[in-house]
């Protein structure tokens, strides 16, 4: 664990210390498990857009394809009667088509990904509301997917499956960031793309990877969501989203310009967005202060992380020039 | 090089109107500048040398008054300063052409030149009056007799126009003394020399110039006196007719430098053969060039020769449009680095920050980036080969570096080059590209990367060695090749024709003739 992700643990355990005093049903088992299963939803596809996030780029469409996917999916599954073990790889595999077009769009035609993914929030939306026509849709009383729904909304010993799954992501996920040749590449190609590409990695493959891999998670998330809301409003699901995601990431030590972040970081950031949203809930805070208690949050946190990084490298700068006087010396001997 | 410039010298020297006394100035651990003593008079131009580390920036910083110094004072104009602040080194006249440029290339010259000054009309908007602009504009361009105008976007000037903008931008400050932080290391030979007679035009006017560079033919020709630093302290000074080079090389380093030509250890093998290949930028010519194992193939040329497209082109950066690549008899094809990289062609790239190494990486990722499959067991990186061949690459090419876990942004110039060197060396090479191997590099890394030059070729790698510094090609090279607009305009084979006239003959003229 690094120092950063130790500074965002005590962070939250300040808070939740907090919160618990003021109302104790904080640690109440179904407090917790409540707060487990939401940041099991949200972790999965704040994990995918950290992906991206370290490569330099951004992923602002995951709140709309939760949207399609999640419409798409309930439509197939209710009204065309298709077996659970078809449509769900059927919306991971179109998330992953997504982010395909987005990887190629932003590697191949070289088009900034805040404007591909935009445009990917735009027309997601779109396409959903327009598939429903702006109908709501909901699992209603059909039958025929209690086992998938007890796999994506279900507990075991009563931690969420959401979470479970969530875990597991993040364990897989940081296994390949932090340990595999493909998350190094991940790295340079996001600190600098033009020396990683000197170095014959396959840059456009590996940003493209990035996307793909944000758009199957976000697959995967929005079967979870569907079950979750167990209802879909074309126009208003996922609003938003794509924002908690960034936010996480950014709160777990992503840079916006890349090549910076972990894995442990990211969960973190998702667990201290969740309390605080817990905390707003729990304190009779009005709920309408919710996204401007975690606006305000982020940005102290940003800001404090950035104060401490100016200091090491004010450090470093100094030692760059020791080094610099002592790597000089042994020539003039 | 020239000697039209030295007839601009000669006259009585004029009393200095810049005065730096007993400067001293102490990092944490770090002694950057003690006791320096330096004087500038009028229309003097003086040379700056010194190793990278020695104090040059330092001392440089104190005159713009970014860095105040510990001890000792600043006397301009007989008023003594404790130290400068940014707006009084500016009143005093004292202006920078930074080794990176600072100019914007959105904006066209004029602007730039004017940025932060630009004249206005009256009135609350403040609006730019683009007449004055220009008009004030011309004058300065015409004092330098450059070949683009006020208009022209600086996007589109090359790094020699964009520092003629530099240096009219500090005449429009009515700079009394103009400091050159390395100027020509971008530079051709016919722009240094360009350089060299605008320095001598601005000495005529009056203006002073401090001339800070590793190169020290340029100074031979242009410095009235000479100033060597080292460890932050005076190592002496020569007066103009004292300027040699041995002598430069004693003071900086406290040696004579070895000779930099050692002759190769085997007979040259055939390695890479190019035919016909044609790039991007020149589509219609073609090269034909052999670089043969053993062997330190030199190219020189004029910067926009196309020599840095042929070596973009042999490690699969920018595929050739056309044109066959043999390499030890075998056709090949290489369209992307990585395929360059399977058969052992690295490139040691000419932007060492941008594109040879991720300065914010340690050097171990460096070191390992194009080679991670070997130092991986079914895709997860083994962290104990990393550091194995890290330490090992360490103590072969000397990397001076606290640990093999310090960041790369935290080395010198010379370290951060012996990592890019590393990361090849760690793998097979047969042919390495070195395009300019030792630019803001000090002399004494340099002799090293020479020294490796040669090893690798003994070893029976196949080196080109591109370089615009005339000294390197001529005493490092076995063969040179000399480039001119998109072509081989001639390759000199014989060392006792390896001069500066054979050399600048191909650059510039392009006679189809192969020299000696």
């Amino acid at each position: 664990m690094q120092k950063k992700d130790l500074g965002l643990l005590v962070l939250i355990l300040v808070v939740g210390a907090i919160t618990t005093a003021l109302n104790p049903v904080f640690l109440s088992p179904v407090n917790l498990g409540n707060m487990a299963n939401l940041v099991g939803l949200f972790g999965i596809f704040s994990i995918g857009i950290g992906v991206v996030i370290i490569t330099g780029g951004i992923d602002l469409s995951v709140g709309s394809m939760f949207a399609l996917i999640g419409v798409v999916f309930i439509d197939l599954m209710t009204n065309k009667g298709m077996a659970w073990e078809l449509v769900l790889p059927l919306a991971i595999g179109l998330g992953i088509c997504f982010g395909v077009i987005h990887g190629v769009l932003v590697t191949r035609f070289n088009m900034q990904p805040f404007v591909v993914t935009l445009c990917g929030l735009l027309i997601y939306r779109g396409a959903a509301r327009y598939y429903m026509a702006d109908a709501t849709i909901g699992f209603g009383y059909a039958g025929g997917h209690e086992t998938l729904e007890w796999l994506a909304s279900g507990r075991s010993l009563g931690v969420p499956h959401t979470f479970i799954a969530f875990v597991a992501v993040a364990i897989v996920m940081g296994i390949v960031l932090h340990r595999s040749v493909f998350g190094r590449y991940l790295f340079a190609v996001g600190k600098n793309e033009e020396a990683a590409r000197y170095s014959g990695i396959p840059t456009n493959l590996v940003i493209a990877s990035a996307y793909v891999i944000s758009g199957a998670l976000a697959g995967l998330a929005a079967v979870f969501l569907a079950f979750y809301t167990y209802s879909i409003q074309p126009s208003a699901h996922g609003n938003f989203y794509e924002l908690y995601g960034i936010a996480a990431a950014v709160l777990g030590g992503c840079s916006l310009r890349g090549g910076e972040g972990s894995i442990m970081g990211i969960a973190l950031g998702t667990v201290l967005l969740q309390v605080l949203q817990n905390l707003v809930n729990l304190l009779g805070i009005p709920t309408s202060l919710n996204f401007a208690v975690m606006g305000t949050v982020i940005l102290l946190g940003v800001l404090t992380d950035q104060q401490l990084q100016r200091r090491r490298a004010r450090l470093l700068a100094v030692k760059a020039h020791q080094a610099k006087t002592l790597g000089a010396q042994p020539a003039r001997a | 090089m020239s000697d039209a410039v030295t007839s601009e010298r000669g006259g009585p020297p004029a009393a200095p109107f810049l005065r730096l006394v007993r400067i001293g100035k102490t990092y944490p651990g770090v002694t950057a500048l003690a006791d320096v003593d330096l004087e500038v008079a009028r229309g003097e131009v003086v040379g700056l040398i010194g190793e990278n580390g020695a104090g040059k920036s330092t001392l440089m910083k104190v005159l713009g008054g970014v860095v105040a110094p510990d001890s000792g004072h600043i006397e301009i104009d007989g008023t003594v300063h404790r130290a400068l602040t940014v707006p009084q080194s500016l009143a005093a006249g004292i202006a920078f052409v930074h080794q990176e440029l600072n100019l914007f290339e959105n904006l066209d010259v004029a602007a730039n030149i004017f940025i932060g000054r630009e004249p206005r009309w009256g009135g609350p908007l403040h609006l730019i009056d683009r007449q004055l602009l220009y008009r004030r504009t011309r004058p300065l361009l015409e004092r330098l007799k450059v070949d683009f105008d006020a208009r022209t976007p600086v996007a589109t000037l090359s790094i020699a126009q964009r520092q003629m903008v530099e240096i009219a931008k500090a005449l429009s400050l009515d700079a009394r003394l103009i400091i050159m932080d390395e100027p020509t290391s971008s530079l051709t030979v016919a722009e240094t020399e360009r350089l060299l007679d605008v320095i001598a035009e601005l000495q005529a006017q009056g203006v002073a110039v401090i001339y800070i560079t590793h190169r020290l033919n340029e100074v031979k020709d242009c410095a009235d006196r000479v100033v060597c630093l080292r460890d932050g302290v005076v190592a002496g000074a020569l007066a103009h007719d004292e300027i040699a080079h041995a002598a430069m090389i004693r003071l900086m380093i406290g040696r004579d430098l070895k000779a930099l030509y050692t002759p190769p250890g085997r007979q040259p093998a055939t390695g890479l053969e190019v035919q016909g290949l044609r790039t991007v930028l020149f589509p219609d010519r073609a090269v034909d060039l052999e670089i043969r194992r053993g062997e330190i193939l030199g190219l020189a040329g004029l910067i926009g020769s196309g020599r840095t497209e042929l070596a973009r082109a042999l490690f699969g950066i920018d595929p050739p449009l056309a044109g066959a690549i043999r390499l030890d008899g075998e056709p090949i094809t290489v369209r992307t680095p990585h395929h360059a990289i399977m058969r052992g062609i690295y490139l040691v790239p000419e932007d060492r920050k941008r594109s040879g190494v991720i300065v914010e990486f340690p050097v171990r990722c460096n070191v390992t980036l194009a080679d991670l499959h070997d130092h991986s067991r079914a895709w997860l990186i083994s962290g104990g080969r990393e550091c194995a061949t890290t330490e090992r690459q360490k103590e072969r090419l000397h990397i001076r570096t606290p640990s093999i876990e310090s960041e790369v942004i935290t080395l010198s110039g010379g370290n951060q080059q012996k990592v890019v060197l590393a990361k090849w060396l760690a793998m097979r090479p047969s042919v390495v590209i070195f395009d300019e191997p030792t630019r803001g590099i000090d002399v004494g890394a340099k002799s090293e990367i020479y020294a490796i030059l040669r090893q690798l070729a003994d070893a029976g790698v196949a080196i080109l060695m591109i370089s615009s510094d005339m000294e390197e090609v001529i005493g490092v090279s076995d063969r040179i090749a000399v480039m001119h607009e998109g072509r081989i305009s001639g390759i000199l084979e014989n060392r006792d024709s390896f001069t500066e006239t054979n050399v600048l003959e191909l650059a510039v003229n392009s006679p189809a003739r192969t020299a000696a």
